[in-house]
Order: C-alpha cells, then sequence, then structure tokens
C-alpha cells in the first residue's frame, strides 16, 4: 500500500489508494502551512509562566507541551494568526511582523 | 476522566486534530473541533463524521487527513445518517466479539449542514436513539462557498445573499434557535457553548457529550474572521463579548433539566459584541439606530426567557 508521503501530482492513479481512502492518522503534520505566516509570534520562554491558556486557543495545534511545560512554537504549522499573543496573560508572546523563515 | 478540570492536564494529551490543515489562519474552526476531540479519554478511539464545510475541505484532503482518528466524509445533507450507520454497524460487530476497546461516534457540520440542510437527518438520527454526538459549529454562514446566509445567519447581519445596499439592510429574518428545537427531542443532553478562557465550559460539556449514552448534540459558536470581519487575532475576545452580552448563551439541559451555565457579571450591550464585527457595520450608521434597538430587544427577550427556564 503505498503511503502518503509517496502520493503527488504526478502519482498514476492505479498507485493510488483504493476509494481515496487513507490508511495512516495525522498525514496533513507533513504539510507545511507555515509559508502562509504574513506574521509571525516569538516565544520568550523566561517569560512563560506555562498557564497553558494559549495552547487550546491555536486553530492550528501549533503550541507543543510536553512534561508540563509549553514548548516553543511549531513554525511548520503556525499561521501567524495572532490569537495566542491576545490570550497570553504575561509577556511571553509577542508578534513580528513578516514570515520569518519556517522549518 | 477525573471530574475535576485540568487545563494542564488536557493540553498535555497529544491533539487529535493535526497542524497542516488549511483552515484560514486564525479559524475558531479548528479551535472547536480540536477542544472537543481533548474530551476523548485518550486511550479511547473515535469516528469522526464531517458534512461537507469548510473545516471537511480542509482537515481532509487527499491525501492529507488532520484526524488522529477515523474518519468519514458525508454529504452535506446526512452526516448524522452516515453516523448513525457506523454506530449500527459497530453495535453490530461487538455482539459477536469482532471488536474490542471503546469507540465513540461524532458527527461535525457547520450551521448551514446542520440547522438547513441536514436537518431532517439530525432529526431523525436523534429521535432513532443512536449512541452519538453531533456538533454543530455555528459560524452563521454558508462560508466554504462564500459567506452565503443561513437560517443561523443573525438578523440583519450583511452576507453575500443578504448585501447592505439601496434595496436591502442585511439579513431581514431571525436566526433560527436550533438548540432549543434538539431539546424539544427530548435526548438525554444538549449545550450550547463557546471556545472560552481556559476552556472548562467547552470541555466539560463535550466529555459529557461524549460520554452520556444515547444521542447527545452541541451547539458551539466557531467564530469565523472572513464571513464576520473582524481581526483574526481577537478569537476570545469575540466569543467572551458573544456571551456577556447574552448573545451566545452558555446552558446545557441534561435529562430535561435546563441549568445556566454562565451568568455575566455585568450583561453588555448587543452593541459591544457586534462592533467589531464588519458584517454589522451598517447598523451604526446614523438613522440606523432602530436596529440595534430591534437586536437589543430580543436579546432581552431570549434571556428573561432562559433565566425562567433554568430557574435562575
Ligand atoms: C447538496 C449540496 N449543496 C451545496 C453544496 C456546496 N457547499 C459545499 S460547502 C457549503 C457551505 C457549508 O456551509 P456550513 O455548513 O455552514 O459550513 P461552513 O463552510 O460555513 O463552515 C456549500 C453550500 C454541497 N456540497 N452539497
Ligand atoms: S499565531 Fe496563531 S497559529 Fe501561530 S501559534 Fe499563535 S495561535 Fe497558533
Ligand atoms: S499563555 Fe503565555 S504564559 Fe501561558 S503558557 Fe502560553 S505563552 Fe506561557
Ligand atoms: S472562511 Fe471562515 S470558517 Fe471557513 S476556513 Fe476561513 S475562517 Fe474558517
Ligand atoms: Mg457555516
Amino acid at each position: 500500500m503505498i503511503n502518503a508521503q509517496d502520493i503527488n501530482e504526478k502519482t498514476p492513479w492505479q498507485d493510488l489508494t483504493p476509494g481515496g481512502e487513507i490508511y495512516e492518522a495525522g498525514t496533513a503534520r507533513a504539510f507545511n502551512t507555515g509559508v502562509w505566516r504574513t506574521n509571525t509570534p516569538v516565544f520568550h520562554a523566561q517569560a512563560c509562566k506555562h498557564c497553558m491558556l494559549c495552547v487550546p486557543f491555536c486553530p492550528d495545534s501549533a503550541i507543543p507541551v510536553k512534561d508540563g511545560k509549553r514548548l516553543d512554537f511549531n513554525y511548520m504549522h503556525c499561521k501567524g494568526c495572532g490569537i495566542c499573543e491576545n490570550v497570553c496573560p504575561f509577556p511571553a508572546i509577542t508578534m513580528v511582523t513578516g514570515g520569518v523563515p519556517h522549518d | 476522566m477525573s471530574k475535576i478540570y485540568n487545563l494542564k492536564r488536557e493540553v498535555e494529551k497529544p491533539p487529535r486534530l493535526t497542524g497542516g490543515h488549511r483552515l484560514c489562519a486564525g479559524c475558531g474552526a479548528g479551535v472547536v473541533v480540536s477542544g472537543v476531540l481533548r474530551a476523548l479519554n485518550q486511550e479511547d478511539r473515535a469516528v469522526v463524521v464531517n458534512a461537507t464545510s469548510c473545516l471537511e475541505v480542509s482537515t481532509f484532503m487527499y491525501p492529507y487527513t488532520a484526524y488522529m482518528d477515523s474518519f468519514i466524509h458525508s454529504a452535506f445533507e446526512n452526516s448524522a445518517a452516515t453516523c448513525s450507520g457506523v454506530e449500527a454497524a459497530y453495535n453490530a460487530l461487538k455482539r459477536r466479539g469482532k471488536v474490542d476497546g471503546t469507540v465513540k461516534f461524532i458527527t461535525f457540520a457547520g450551521d448551514g449542514g446542520t440547522y438547513d440542510i441536514g436537518f431532517q437527518s439530525l432529526s431523525g438520527a436523534m429521535e432513532r436513539g443512536h449512541d452519538m454526538v453531533y456538533v454543530c459549529y455555528d459560524n452563521e454562514a454558508y462560508m466554504n462557498t462564500g459567506i452565503q446566509r443561513s437560517s443561523s445567519t443573525p438578523l440583519f447581519a450583511r452576507t453575500t445573499t443578504t448585501p447592505v445596499g439601496s434595496a436591502g439592510q442585511g439579513k431581514k429574518q431571525n436566526k433560527k434557535d436550533l438548540t432549543e428545537i434538539l431539546v424539544a427531542h427530548n435526548i438525554p443532553y444538549v449545550a450550547q457553548t463557546a471556545p472560552l478562557g481556559n476552556f472548562k465550559d467547552l470541555h466539560t460539556k463535550s466529555h459529557k457529550a461524549i460520554y452520556t449514552e444515547g444521542p447527545c448534540f452541541l451547539n458551539i459558536l466557531s467564530p469565523c474572521p472572513r464571513g464576520w470581519d473582524y481581526p483574526m487575532a481577537q478569537l476570545a475576545q469575540i466569543t467572551k463579548l458573544a456571551v456577556d452580552t447574552c448573545v451566545w448563551p452558555l446552558y446545557e439541559v441534561e435529562e430535561g433539566i435546563w441549568r445556566l451555565s454562565y451568568i455575566p457579571k455585568k450583561k453588555l450591550p448587543v452593541e459591544e459584541f457586534m462592533r467589531p464585527q464588519g458584517r454589522f457595520r451598517h447598523m451604526f450608521q446614523k438613522g440606523n439606530e432602530w436596529m440595534i434597538e430591534e437586536v437589543q430587544k430580543q436579546v432581552d427577550q431570549r434571556w428573561e426567557s432562559l433565566l425562567e427556564k433554568t430557574g435562575a
């Protein structure tokens, strides 16, 4: 069975999964929406209190959490909407103009 | 889940709606859907059914799925019927011992897919008593096809089919009260919520809806920065204003018992919610004061009647 990462515009239809089904979970993670950004959030770790209020408000699941700590943005998925900066009660997020190079 | 809500514990779970989907930047739907799915117990699996909508075309685009759970795209008019069929098939397999573990069934559809075109299929699935949750993410218009009015679009709102000009001043009809229509189905659980603060309200209602046996319904306000025409960074502010003005009250009806979830400390005038949004801009022009007065009157009436029903 062909995997999502091997499917592109040039894949012959005979090689596609039957019925256009997808057999893997969360394949969208391989897709870069970070290039959409026109503004970019910057994380100031020293000011972060790990209150987590920003995490559920991110429409793009681009704020990772591990072992009770809020980690730096996932710039491959962040679209730069600025919602997180607006809900952060501390000076831990600032938006800068421009789509800073993504990883 | 232990009974006490803890945001830190909840966000530690891996997201079940991943990044890399194509919803617009700042879209409320991504926040609503990941919030509902977070309420699943981590060890349980889900089947997600989705009617055609902004959500569907953005989260499931061959060969990319933004779901960690099984997903099925159904046509616009029958997502509830599709979900009820999958649930019935699961029950048959379970009886024969062919599946193990807990699987939950969740449908997501927009207001167009719920209030209008999928309404008969929703009503039928709820009445038949399937063990499923139907979630309407309500952005108050047909956004995916270019902001056409639906029966959920509020009175006087500008859409591309209710334009503002010499011949008209936005939508002429009222918003349908779908949540109350679902209450009238006498199902175990119906609730109205929105993405707010620490997400306690949205999370606890989602968890209840998912784990209450039988058909449950959630109506969740889902701001659309494109259709509502407000700055996309203001999502949290807009939903807060919707509940503090009582334009979108938070309540639940469990086994027929009405319960108000939130009473604003200070009930704000409706214009606080409307002013930041371009779809209501014409209502602030000189000579149109009556429009805001009319909306305020209706919101007050509905709030009073809700206070009565909930005994608050
Ligand atoms: C029977 C049918 N009619 C029309 C369409 C075109 N269509 C696709 S999505 C959509 C709008 C969906 O609106 P809503 O359910 O409110 O979801 P939203 O896009 O606003 O999130 C329409 C009209 C369709 N797919 N099927
Ligand atoms: S700017 Fe928007 S997309 Fe990026 S991390 Fe913040 S909330 Fe998420
Ligand atoms: S809201 Fe601010 S302080 Fe709280 S976790 Fe997010 S970045 Fe840190
Ligand atoms: S048009 Fe609105 S509802 Fe649709 S993806 Fe964009 S912001 Fe979301
Ligand atoms: Mg809609």
